[in-house]
């Protein structure tokens, strides 16, 4: 293992770096679709409630692996040409925004009502109303499992190996080929995916037990 | 639009479905396996044996805070330096469930922490042994509250048999892509085909589940 390490470091720290960035960038974004859908799924509208349970369905039920190919081979066909690391982020993205509309209706589903009805008889519009009295509320609920999200995430980022998107399980691969030590390899690999794991789940879990 | 209708053709088609019966098969392998396995290591981490359950619960933690597909390589390519060398679908079956029953342990240990403690002293005080009470009065009420979430786990572990495509495994998603490495038109049918398939596995097995859910309750 140290070997590996020394060897191999420069390879692994930008591996380290392009999994940590796609993960936060595919956090923000997913936050920020995510929660627009969870919106939409608690609107007086027919038609946006539906369309976001649409949206949520489908890509709930689809493999993460799937939806990044599919970026990854079609949007160069007919848009434009993107590498992996963006086709991998942006699938991670869509992926991971339906899981985090459901975590965040649900946050937005146990504020009482009588905030929404409060809110409203005060004069706030129904987006003044969410957005400054329900989802501020809500996030301080749903902090837990969003924080459970970025863990997924940050598992998840591995499937850009797949597209050739430079991250730590891509570098994994290449370093075990390279060396022929497969054990190694994956166990270094292994250790950096911990050190940014294990940290962010303990907090989670000792947030939770103190909401709870 | 012609590409559509060719790429849909009775061999192409058969080709997948026998891609989604292997999904099938290795899905529901590792279903079992990592549901007996992971109901144990629940019950292990819950039961706070001395030494053993937090040895376990740190392994636990370990495994569930890797990626999956870490796991599937580390099994099939890194076993055989041990002097084990399983094939690709039992490799598959056997990273799937260590995996999946990690999850698992975690799922059903809180589900038997949300059953009251009377049940227990209530079962402990008419004669009945702390494993009899646990398998006999405990873990069948546990079950039936964590329906939803065993559930939703055993969709997580459907699509990401997809991750085996890697070594290999002839899947649903590795079958499609041969498909489409042959002919560059058959892209978007073939994940076209992909994302329904996949969608009516897993959206049935949630619709299933909710249906079982509510005659339970």
């Amino acid at each position: 293992m140290i070997t590996i390490l020394s060897d191999h470091w420069q390879e692994l720290l930008t591996g380290l770096g392009w999994t940590l960035l796609s993960s936060v960038l595919a956090l923000i974004f997913s936050l920020i679709i995510g929660s627009l859908f969870a919106i939409m799924e608690v609107t007086e509208s027919k038609v946006a409630r539906t369309i976001a349970r649409i949206y949520i369905e489908i890509f709930r039920n689809i493999p993460l692996l799937v939806i990044t190919s599919f970026f990854y081979l079609v949007i160069p066909m007919y848009v434009v040409k993107v590498n992996g690391f963006t086709a991998g982020t942006i699938g991670l993205t869509i992926y991971t925004s339906a899981f985090i509309a459901e975590t965040v209706r649900s946050g937005i589903q146990s504020v009482d009502p009588g905030q929404m009805e409060g809110a409203r008889a005060n004069g706030l519009t129904f987006w003044q109303a969410m957005s400054n009295v329900i989802l501020p509320q809500a996030f301080r609920l749903v902090i837990p499992p969003l924080g459970n999200q970025f863990v997924n995430l940050v598992k998840n980022s591995s499937v850009l190996a797949f597209v050739a998107g430079f991250d730590l399980m891509y570098q994994a691969n290449n370093i075990a080929s390279i060396t022929f030590d497969t054990i190694n390899s994956y166990m270094v690999v292994g250790v950096l995916y911990l050190i940014i794991t294990m940290p962010i789940s303990y907090y989670m879990r000792y947030l939770e037990k103190r909401l709870a | 639009m012609k590409s559509f209708i060719d790429a849909y053709s009775w061999i192409n088609l058969r080709y997948l479905l026998e891609g989604l019966w292997i999904t099938v098969e290795v899905s529901v392998a590792s279903v079992i396996l990592s549901f007996i396995l992971g109901s144990f290591l629940g019950i292990i981490r819950y039961t706070k044996i001395k030494y053993v359950s937090a040895i376990v619960g740190f392994i636990i933690d370990l495994i569930r805070n890797l990626p999956l597909l870490l796991i599937i390589f580390f099994t099939y390519f890194g076993l055989p330096n041990f002097g084990f060398k399983p094939e690709i679908i039992p490799a598959t079956i056997l990273a799937m469930t260590i995996f999946e029953s990690t999850m698992l342990a975690e799922i059903i240990r809180s589900g038997i922490q949300a059953v009251p403690n009377g049940q227990m002293e209530g079962a402990r005080a008419n004669g009945l042994t702390y494993w009899q009470a646990m398998f006999q009065i405990i873990l069948p009420q546990a079950y039936k509250k964590m329906i939803p979430a065993l559930v939703s786990q055993f969709i997580s572990l459907i699509k990401d048999t997809s991750l085996a495509t890697i070594i290999v495994l002839p899947d649903l998603t590795y079958h499609a892509q041969i498909i489409y490495g042959q002919n560059a038109n058959y892209i978007i049918p073939m994940f076209l085909a992909l994302a329904v398939m996949y969608f009516i596995v897993c959206y049935g097995l949630s619709v299933l589940a909710n249906y079982i859910d509510r005659r339970l309750a």
